[in-house]
């Protein structure tokens, strides 16, 4: 549809990318006899080299959470491939996942049920350590290390989850998917359900690990001016396509798509003229959108 | 064994949720309930275990010559109608009902909670066939089929049991499932599939934590139920002749009754204080996890505890404060606050004083624990029933709906302005529909209710609504359901009916924070024209300083229930004097380089002083 | 809304079958001494083995049973074993005692549950206090034993009603009234109290939601909002709390009957199963059973009628 929507992956070579994703459909079955299943995603492309960061935009529904999920193993793939350093983990089994388990990771959005609340985060952060076959004493030090990394008191580890802010869960979480040094993050909305200046505190954080240890991450939100932050190249979803995708600055500055377009101009900024300036374009692309549909409505 | 070895045991399960669980069994003995019926417990296991040493007859031994005696220092308790000594039946009665009483509960957990786990975890046919299962099994009455059972296999306590227990593990099957379901897509499952855990690790780790302490509840009802059935069927005479149990007695006393009712109460008060210990410690234990999760909501919304000793807020509005002009609506040095158990006052909303004029919109911003939204129901009146007024008042048109002496919003004189003059914009679109009305007749109850016109006119008027808030089918919308409408249609809805009534202040609390950019952009239209064609004031409640300059004629900021900062709006957003509006506007992303630091300096660990440490 | 039914109808007829069978298949392995115990000790050993052709003793589980339910499903359920009383005949005598026990008692349960548990979940306080501690005492106590009570206390202590009855419903009805009042009290406190619980936590759940507190914005009265809005939607719980103390009261109900000498159903479940007169056992079954399918139908017509989600799908 646009110019760099699609194949371009497949056109570029495959093995300086950590993450390949080709043709990718997912699909849900419904309840009842012999109806068709949904189709959550459908002929995704993207690809991550190592110390990138890939932004994922949307609104709700777009699909965008399924595509991290479905990188992650936790959503139906019915058609194309993922390849995680050159290994085909499509269908991997949980055995595969397990050793997946070092190099990817995940944070999701809510760190309130993100975390077992009935387990203290030493527990928590040693659950992948011990699945990795780490002695208990070994994990107690890596744990330690961790915490420090992320910036929380060491005697955290004796806590139990509600005893921490979102903030500080959240920072918990990003110390989970660090404990094994991974390769890439699928960062889920991580920063949705934060206050304002926890969100800055966070993505902070984000960026210092990217700088210490190059890992890459697949960052999805609905926020435009998040991903445009944090992302060294950005996709853009709709209806369980991707309709767009290029770097950060020529999204924001040059977006091709009617959605990417309109989402752009629909985050207020915050300063009264501005806005309204924002406003006015809005009300303006928005009329021209609509006379392009009805113009190419009979047509099609 | 008791309900208390059950739980000792529990807590030796995981390691490390062994913190927590003793915390539970604290609680469950200072709760005087829990301590009696732990206490009860005890005894009558106590009873059961030493039935030999403290009974001093067999309890079928009968001494003929001594029938229906009086207690004696041989017969402490008196004898029955064949002279047996009803002591002694008493406590080996302890022993047969206790023992039945688990064997159920044994076999009710022993089907119902794998079944349960499996069905919950992994859904599919299993899942089907099992609910089939369950469904027949609960529509059979109990005492019937173990009247056939007992057909079948002839009067046996112990296959009685079994049969009852098969029948109440769909009580344990439904238990554990919905309690699975619930946790199955939660994300620390999703981050324990992801690291590489087995099925079985994460259901002994992730799932098994979460059923444990209902699956203790249920077992003491479950035994209660037991028990309570097992000496039915004894008392209809169907138990085995030679064992003495409590039923046996009943029915022996039950015939006897003209000649000696003692005879009746022995049984019916051990049966009476064991179910009811059961049912005691079950409520003991809920109480006492119920407790337990309490503690996160209040962490949750959040943060500083303030309490009244506070110095008085920093920034004073004095044109505000001290005016005696008359306002739309003048809210001055309010603070809310929550009693605690130890007496003392958790203040959320501290010295906070502002006014709003018709056809002004003024915007309330802080972060979640601010105490913006309290502020908010506080003019609504729809503050949280324990909420209490500590000081300050809120005069709307120049009458006090709190007066400066008043510890509560007056109801009565609100209702005389809420749904007429103020109305309410709330967040969540959807959970603020009743889903059993269709929303036409929500748009049109409260027109008929408080402009006093007949149905067809409000009807009329809702239809004219709908279509102002931008929905193009307005028929079809009046006639839907909530759930078959999208959330930013919902929330136009709820925007109609909040201008339904022509008010003339209209308070909304974070009404597009649930909507995608794109709706949200489209409803602060919406509400922008709405409030400069009606000409209404508007107190927006929000985080976003995004919305506050798109729709805000003059801002408020708030800070842990203290107002910081208030005034024009280009003013704050563009000059901002304290500290923390200064930061919360640095960390707004819009304008920044991208890919670097918003608050720190590099170090990782910085970022904690920023923090509010809730909790720690 | 007809396919709706019609599907839940198949499912209890397939329920139906299925529990029939089960029963069926316990009661075969009761049935060795039968004949004798019908024809009594002095009977022969041919006169036995005669009788066990008549009543078909000597065939196979599957053919036995078929042949039941080939004349069950004619109307046909057989007669007692024991007193040649036609099994259907046998029922629609006791059935109507039994019947307006339990659903006097449910009515009852209903309305005060109902009320209890709502002014528990609207002014809390002592009220609440009072329900919740009531409940503990009536789920303390087994029906069965509170009907033992009561009857000591009331009618064998103070004379205050008739401690048994043997009078049928068309015996004139103040005596009947009479001798219902205790072992519908008895039931009613047994139940009334876990039920007025179950509405007290569904009202006050529908009390903290969201819609609430937008309704109370737009000056709804409370009056309204409690008995239109709150009450609607925390009825299906309730529902399912009576629909399942229903089913349980048709098996209690058994042992209340023996303490009253009602003539119910009750008594006629304890003799057919103890004697192992299988005809009667399985027209008592059949009859419970599709009581049971019949409410739990209606439980869910007036659910689907409350919810339009559940309506539309």
């Amino acid at each position: 549809m646009t110019r760099t929507q699609g194949k371009r992956s497949a056109v570029e070579p495959q093995g300086e990318n950590i993450l390949t994703v080709d043709n990718l459909d997912v699909e849900y079955p419904l309840k009842g006899f012999r109806r068709k299943p949904f189709r959550a995603l459908t002929d995704i492309n993207i690809h991550i080299k190592p110390g990138e960061t890939l932004g994922l935009v949307g609104e709700s529904g777009s699909g965008k959470t399924t595509l991290g999920r479905a990188i992650l193993g936790l959503a139906p793939i019915s058609k194309g491939t993922v390849v995680f350093e050159g290994n085909d983990i499509t269908q991997a089994d949980r055995k595969q996942r397990r050793s997946l388990g070092r190099d990817l990771q995940v944070v999701f959005q809510d760190p309130y049920t993100s975390l077992n609340p009935s387990l203290e985060i030493g527990d928590i952060l040693a659950e992948p350590l011990g699945v990795q076959g780490q002695s208990p004493e070994a994990a107690r030090k890596r744990v330690r290390e961790l915490l420090d990394q992320v910036g929380l008191p060491s005697d955290a580890i004796n806590r139990l989850p509600r005893e921490f802010s979102g903030g500080q869960r959240q920072r918990i979480a990003i110390a989970r998917a660090l404990a094994l040094s991974p390769k890439l993050i699928v960062c889920d909305e991580p920063v949705s359900a934060l206050d304002l200046s926890t969100q800055a505190v966070v993505l902070d954080l984000f960026l210092q690990i990217q700088k210490d240890t190059g890992v890459s991450y697949l960052f999805v939100s609905h926020d435009l001016d998040v991903v445009r932050h944090i992302s060294h190249r950005v996709a853009v979803m709709y209806h369980g396509e991707i309709v767009e995708q290029g770097t950060a600055e020529q999204i924001t500055r040059d977006p091709q798509h009617p959605y990417t377009q309109r989402l752009l101009l629909a985050s207020p900024v915050p300063d009264p003229d501005r806005q309204a300036k924002r406003r006015d374009e809005r009300h303006a692309l928005l009329e021209v959108q609509r006379l392009e549909e009805a113009s190419t409505l009979p047509v099609s | 064994m008791s309900e208390i070895e059950v739980l000792a045991d529990q807590s030796d399960v995981g390691q490390k949720g062994t913190v927590v669980r003793s915390h539970v069994i604290k609680k469950i003995l200072k709760n005087p309930m829990g301590l009696i019926a732990v206490g009860i417990l005890t005894l009558v296991v106590l009873l059961a275990i030493l039935a030999n040493v403290l009974a001093p007859f067999d309890p079928n031994f009968a001494n003929i010559g001594k029938t229906l005696a009086n207690p004696d220092s041989t017969n402490l308790l008196g004898t029955d109608s064949v002279g047996r000594d009803v002591w002694s039946r008493l406590v080996f009665g302890a022993r047969t009902t206790l023992l039945s009483a688990l064997l159920c509960a044994a076999v009710a957990v022993g089907i119902g909670l794998p079944a349960g786990l499996i069905a919950g975890y992994y859904a599919g046919k299993f899942d089907g066939v099992a609910n089939w299962v369950v469904n027949i099994l609960m529509a059979l009455p109990g005492i019937i089929v173990l009247l056939t059972v007992r057909a079948a296999f002839g009067p046996s306590v112990w296959i009685s049991m079994v049969a009852f227990g098969i029948l109440l593990s769909p009580g344990y099957f439904r238990l554990t499932r919905t309690a699975v379901q619930s946790v199955r897509n939660e994300l620390y499952v999703d981050a324990a599939r992801v690291a590489g855990l087995s099925d079985a690790s994460i259901i002994a780790r992730h799932i098994f934590s979460v059923v444990r302490a209902p699956i203790i509840i249920q077992t003491a009802i479950v035994c209660g139920v037991a028990i309570s059935i097992q000496s039915g069927l004894e008392f209809l005479g169907l138990g085995d002749p030679t064992v003495a149990t409590w039923g046996v007695m009943l029915s022996e006393g039950f015939k006897n009754v003209y000649l000696n009712p003692t005879l009746l109460l022995w049984p019916a008060l051990a049966i009476g204080l064991t179910i009811g210990a059961l049912v005691l410690l079950g409520n003991a234990v809920r109480d006492a996890l119920e407790d337990a999760e309490k503690i996160k909501p209040a962490k949750r919304g959040s943060v500083a505890a303030l309490n009244s000793r506070t110095a008085p807020g920093r920034t004073q509005n004095e044109a505000v404060a001290a005016g005696t002009e008359h306002h739309l609506v003048k809210v001055s040095h309010l603070g809310v606050g929550y009693p605690q158990a130890d007496g003392s006052v958790k203040k959320v909303v501290d010295d906070v004083s502002f006014h709003v004029d018709r056809g002004e919109v003024l915007g309330i911003v802080g972060e979640s624990g601010s105490g913006k939204s309290q502020t908010a129901f506080s003019i609504l009146g729809l503050l949280p029933e324990a909420a209490r007024i500590v000081g300050g008042s809120i005069q709307f048109d120049g009458k006090y709906t709190v007066a400066p002496t008043d510890d509560s919003v007056s109801q009565s004189r609100l209702s005389e302005f809420r749904g007429k003059r103020i109305s309410y914009i709330p967040q969540e679109p959807m959970s603020n529909l009743d889903p059993a009305f269709t929303i036409g007749h929500q748009l049109v109850t409260p027109m008929v209710r408080v402009l006093k016109i007949s149905k067809s006119e409000a009807k009329k008027r809702a239809l004219k609504l709908l279509d102002d808030v931008g929905i193009r089918f307005p028929e079809k919308t009046f006639n839907a359901y909530p759930h078959e409408v999208s959330g930013g249609m919902a929330q136009r809805v709820l925007i109609a009916g909040a201008i339904s009534c022509e008010p003339d202040l209209i308070i909304a609390d974070e009404p597009t924070t649930a909507l995608d950019v794109t709706v949200q952009a489209d409803v602060l239209d919406l509400i922008r024209d709405l409030q400069k064609s009606l000409n209404v004031g508007v107190i927006l409640v929000t985080h976003n300083f995004g919305v506050v300059a798109d729709l805000c004629d003059r801002v408020a900021v708030m800070q842990d229930g203290r107002m910081v900062e208030e005034g024009d709006v280009r003013e704050i957003l563009r000059n901002p004097q304290d500290p923390y509006t200064q930061k919360l506007l640095g960390s707004m992303l819009e304008g920044k380089e991208p890919m670097t630091m918003l608050v720190s300096a590099g170090a990782s660990a910085g970022g904690a002083d920023n923090e509010k440490e809730a909790g720690l | 809304m007809v396919t709706f039914i019609l599907r839940k109808l198949a499912a209890g007829v397939v329920v139906l079958a299925a529990i029939s069978f089960l029963t069926y298949f316990l009661l075969y392995f009761s049935s060795a001494n039968i004949a004798r115990n019908i024809l009594g000790e002095f009977a022969s050993q041919e006169q036995v083995a005669a009788k066990e052709i008549e009543l078909g003793l000597d065939q196979a589980l599957l053919p036995r049973f078929f042949a039941w339910a080939g004349h069950a499903l004619t109307g046909d359920l057989g007669t007692s074993w024991f007193t040649s009383e036609p099994v259907a005949r046998a029922l629609m005598t006791r059935l109507p005692v039994t019947l307006t026990v339990v659903i006097v008692s449910i009515i009852f349960i209903a309305i005060i549950a109902t009320a209890l548990g709502m002014a528990a979940a609207v002014k809390r306080g002592w009220i609440d206090k009072a329900v919740q501690s009531a409940a503990v005492i009536g789920d303390a106590i087994p029906s069965f034993v509170m009907a033992i009570i009561l009857v000591t206390v009331f009618a064998i202590q103070l004379k205050l009603f008739p401690a048994t009855s043997s009078i049928s419903p068309d015996s004139g009805s103040a005596a009947w009234i009479a001798s219902l009042a205790l072992p519908v009290l008895a039931i009613v406190i047994n139940g009334v109290t876990s039920a007025a619980q179950q509405i007290r936590s569904a009202v006050i759940k529908q009390l903290e939601k969201d819609y609430v507190r937008t309704l109370r914005s737009r000056g709804i009265s409370e009056r309204e909002i409690l008995f239109k809005h709150v009450l609607r939607s925390a009825a299906p719980a309730g529902l399912t709390v009576l629909s399942l103390q229903f089913i349980g009261m048709l098996g209690g109900v058994v042992i209340i009957e023996q303490i009253f000498a009602l003539p119910g159903m009750g008594a006629l479940a304890v003799q057919s199963t103890t004697m192992g007169d299988i005809p009667l056992v399985m027209g008592v079954v059949l009859y419970t059973v599709v009581i049971v399918i019949i409410v739990n139908l209606l439980v869910d017509l007036i659910n689907g009628w409350l919810n339009p989600k559940v309506r539309v799908s």
